[in-house]
């Protein structure tokens, strides 16, 4: 079923959305991938404040490559979620609301998505150029020495995803492959 | 016997040139059967997946956009005619300093740390990965291959018994196909690599992903093998993106080498749909 949903991410639009579910984001975004979310981790077990508020935030777990002059971003499609699956359970237990990434998920995220009433998104993989149109604005707001790993806030406009995990721990890549299965 | 000169600056400029053209074009065997898989996926959204790939190179061609944001660590094959003489300086960093101007000059990601556990960014994708042989004659023949690390990370080496035969080497592949399954951005492309060592084998699987697609092994059985593990892994049903769907695979790609008697070592090393390269010979 076709969607469109503004972000950041209420709890209930979160809980209205189903695995399988073809989805348009539009709103406000921030990317973070490995080593900006072990530095956020780190700033955690220290006590520290994260760069952005988790609350109600969607991740994309995305690094660019360099825009060039008069684009708000490069190519910008989806990387493997699962790198970041030591980190995101501590994130969704602060009010992170949505990951869009790509590739399975661990048990411990799965737990602490329904815990929470969360949502894992996929985009396309690969399709780095394609996802970029629905990017209208990019600025890094943390880590800028991380190069293509800082955190940066993005405005998206109907940006496509596909819910792959919802709140209810339903997951589309079992389902879904399942179903076309010829083994 | 004259040897035939050839020129470092030449090299750089080719490299360079090759680095930008991989990472915003494939190849036509990949566009063909990208298209071909669009019209025979029995998924819808396995369907829809294949359309916006279509779409996303054609958008990544005209506003030269990389296909991909992982635009790779640079993998390089030299194949250095024996009565070629290279003049002007070091061809490593020949080479190296063409991956540095692609990359830096053509918007590309520099995605390279410079020390495994340290990792902090090199900032201009180097080192490249470098392969040399050198074969009979006066041609310069180099291969680029930016290799994207979603598919790479799923990639495997398995030391089987030669008791485990070719059944053995077929479950290999297949685990490794399953194992990946979403995260290595399917549809992919899967380079086998069959006998040899352990290093041999993985270089051969490498090597295995830059024939084109619509090329057959010359050796019978393996040519056998590859069609039946091509169906074997789309009929898995991961398909397009992971989200189910009869394209799991675009081909698979299998090279074999002389082995040891004790040993049956298989490599698979695993792309996604962006399977990219380039070639020129100079």
């Amino acid at each position: 079923m076709d969607k469109y949903i503004n972000v950041p991410l209420s709890d209930e639009d979160a809980r209205s959305l189903k695995a399988g579910d073809y989805v348009y984001l539009t709103g406000t975004i921030y990317t973070a991938r490995d080593a900006a979310h072990k530095r956020m981790y780190e700033a955690l077990a220290a006590g520290e404040k994260l760069p952005m508020d988790m609350g109600n935030n969607v991740i994309y777990y995305m690094g660019p490559s360099p825009a060039r002059e008069g684009r708000p971003i490069g190519s910008a499609g989806p990387t493997t979620a699962s790198r970041m699956d030591k980190y995101a359970p501590a994130l969704l237990d602060l009010g992170l609301k949505g990951m869009i990434g790509k590739g399975k998920r661990s048990q411990a995220v799965k737990d602490a998505i329904v815990r929470n009433g969360a949502v894992y998104f996929a985009a396309v993989g690969g399709a780095g150029a394609l996802l970029s149109k629905s990017i209208t604005k990019s600025e890094v707001i943390a880590y800028d020495d991380l190069g293509t790993e800082a955190i940066r806030k993005l405005e998206v406009k109907n940006f496509p995803v596909i819910v792959v995990i919802d709140a209810e721990g339903t997951n589309l890549y079992d389902t879904a492959a399942e179903k076309y299965c010829r083994e | 016997m004259a040897m035939r000169a050839i020129n470092t600056d030449d090299i750089t400029r080719n490299i360079r040139e090759m680095c930008i053209e991989a990472n915003h074009f494939l190849s036509e065997d990949m566009k063909c059967a990208l298209k071909t898989a669009t019209a025979t996926e029995a998924a819808p959204l396995g369907r829809q997946i294949l359309e916006q790939l279509q779409e996303n190179m054609k958008i990544a061609g005209e506003d030269m956009i990389p296909i991909c944001q992982d635009t790779g660590m640079a993998v390089v094959f030299v194949d250095l005619g024996q009565e070629i003489h290279i003049e002007g300086g070091s061809l490593e960093d020949a080479i190296n300093e063409g991956v540095r101007q692609g990359y830096v000059e053509g918007y590309l990601r520099k995605s390279v740390v410079k020390d495994p556990l340290i990792r902090e960014n090199t900032k201009d994708n180097t080192p490249a990965v470098i392969h040399y042989s050198v074969v009979p004659g006066d041609q310069l023949k180099l291969t680029i291959a930016p290799k994207g690390f979603g598919s790479e990370n799923m990639s495997r080496v398995f030391m089987l018994k030669p008791a485990d035969g070719i059944e053995g080497v077929k479950e290999a592949v297949l685990t490794a196909v399953r194992d990946a399954g979403p995260n290595a951005c399917p549809p992919m492309v899967v380079g086998v690599g069959i006998g040899g060592t352990f290093e041999k084998c993985a270089l051969m699987a490498k090597q295995a992903l830059t024939r084109p697609v619509d090329q057959r092994s010359n050796i019978p059985y393996v040519r056998e093998m590859e069609e039946e593990l091509l169906a074997k892994i789309n009929n898995l049903g991961i398909g397009p993106g992971g989200l189910g769907g009869s394209t799991t695979a675009l081909a698979v790609n299998i090279n074999t080498y002389p082995t040891h008697i004790a040993g049956l070592p298989v490599a698979i090393n695993i792309c996604c749909h962006v399977n990219r390269h380039a070639v020129r010979i100079l």
